[in-house]
């Protein structure tokens, strides 16, 4: 069987938020990947001691060799920590992947529902909608502390968007601050609509919740859960 | 490059640390105390009075056990560590539920029955082969260190298959179905190994 291992060029980092960054690599084949897919990224010691986690894919599929990860640096992290304070442009990252075939948009309604994080394959999904011309195919919710913590923030706003501050809400929002509850995601509630929801464990068990109290089938919600894999 | 090309990442060094623990197997790290939850379906809130356990498929006994039934069985403990694919490994956990020999005993399996689709209360399922549950090594679990198992854990009751990846131990578990051919689970459809053996590192299709 093939090495499923392949080298990553890092073609470019860019900061994202703060404790955010996001990875532009390049690939010498297509990526092939699906929106909502991630990658496994492997560290290796000069003694061979190996470190690997799992990182959505945030850019579309767009036939190309190249592919964006946003990483937040956690806390003690080890990979994280080193993408964020080592790696630059010209550094080569093992990659394996793409992986996943459940997390998948690719056609039919959608509610996409991000806490922090949790934005990263979603946005995957948003950019494959608009680069296909189908952006009324999906709509994106997504939970920030405070504006500073939102990514992508030049290219997010639109009307398929709704951002969501829980703590801090810049001062021309017409929404108090707090969690998310039934009322933000009920106008959404659309029938045959498949539901993606992306955070924290507590985010994506709360929102499911939600969702199911909003009548929504819970075999049409489809979740990914961030545990503490740093 | 890969496994054994041994390319170092440049200035990655790790995580101080001292001999490898012997108990890890290849790729996994200790998660200490913390105990991660990742599913991928909205945590169903299950009641016991709701819930069964069932073997049915290729078995001379089709069998279903209420949570009570099931309690009545000699309870049975399992010491030792668990490994999730998304590479924590949790050591010295203490759980304890009914052996699936236990329940295999009075379904009976048939002799071309070889392999097992996992059920579920909700729709998630996952495959394994027969021999992986039996001879003490699979248990239908309702405890974990003591205490209830709770619904992020998959509680009241999950399946415990702890010598393999942990995705193979199905939250919310309602039963096994004996089949003569494998059928891919739900991961197991989407990328990931049809065993999953930690110490062998079958985590994805292919491995």
């Amino acid at each position: 069987m093939a090495d499923p291992w392949q080298t990553a060029r890092v073609l470019a980092v860019r900061d994202e938020a703060p404790r955010v960054k996001t990875f532009h690599l390049a690939l010498d084949a297509p990526t092939g990947h699906r929106a909502g897919q991630h990658y496994v990224l492997r560290l290796t010691a000069p003694d061979g001691y190996t470190a690997s986690r799992s990182y959505s894919v945030a850019s579309a599929p767009d036939g190309t060799n190249e592919f964006d990860l946003t990483v937040e640096r956690l806390d003690d992290g080890e990979v994280s920590g080193y993408l964020h304070d080592v790696v630059e442009p010209g550094d080569e990252l093992e990659v394996r992947g793409p992986i996943g075939g459940w997390f998948v948009w690719e056609d039919g309604p959608a509610l996409l529902v991000g806490g922090g994080s949790g934005l990263v394959p979603l946005m995957a999904m948003l950019r494959l909608a608009r680069s296909t011309g189908r952006s009324d195919l999906v709509r994106l919710v997504v939970s920030v502390r405070t504006p500073t913590d939102l990514y992508y923030t030049d290219e997010l706003p639109g009307p398929e968007v709704t951002v969501v501050h829980t703590r801090v809400a810049p001062p021309d929002s017409a929404r108090p601050t707090g969690r998310l509850h039934a009322d933000d995601l009920a106008p959404f509630a659309t029938k045959g609509a498949t539901a993606y929801v992306c955070g924290s464990a507590g985010f994506a068990d709360a929102v499911g919740t939600l969702l199911v109290d909003v009548g929504w089938p819970a075999e049409q919600i489809r979740v990914e859960r961030f545990g503490a894999t740093s | 490059m890969g496994q054994d090309g041994g390319m170092a990442t440049r200035g990655f060094f790790g995580r101080e640390r001292g001999a490898r623990d012997e108990r890890l197997p290849p790729g996994q790290y200790d998660t200490g105390n913390s105990w991660p939850v990742l599913t991928a379906e909205v945590t169903p809130d299950l009641s016991t009075h709701d819930w069964t356990f069932r073997i049915e498929g290729v078995v001379d006994t089709p069998t279903t056990w209420t949570w009570d039934e099931l309690h009545a069985l000699p309870e049975s403990t399992y010491e030792g560590p668990i490994h999730c694919v998304t590479t924590w490994s949790k050591f010295d956990m203490t759980w304890r539920g009914v052996s699936v020999d236990t329940l295999l005993e009075a379904a009976r399996p048939q002799a071309s029955a070889q392999y097992a689709v996992v059920l579920c209360h909700t729709a998630y399922t996952t495959n394994l082969p027969l021999a992986d549950l039996t001879g003490g090594k699979a248990w239908v679990a309702w405890e974990a260190d003591g205490e209830p198992l709770d619904r992020q854990h998959g509680g009241p009751a999950r399946l415990l298959v702890p010598h393999l990846y942990f995705w193979k131990s199905a939250k919310f578990v309602a039963g096994l179905r004996l089949v003569e051919h494998d059928e891919p689970g739900f991961w197991e459809r989407n990328g990931y190994h049809d065993r999953g053996d930690p110490w062998l590192e079958q985590r994805y299709q292919g491995d």
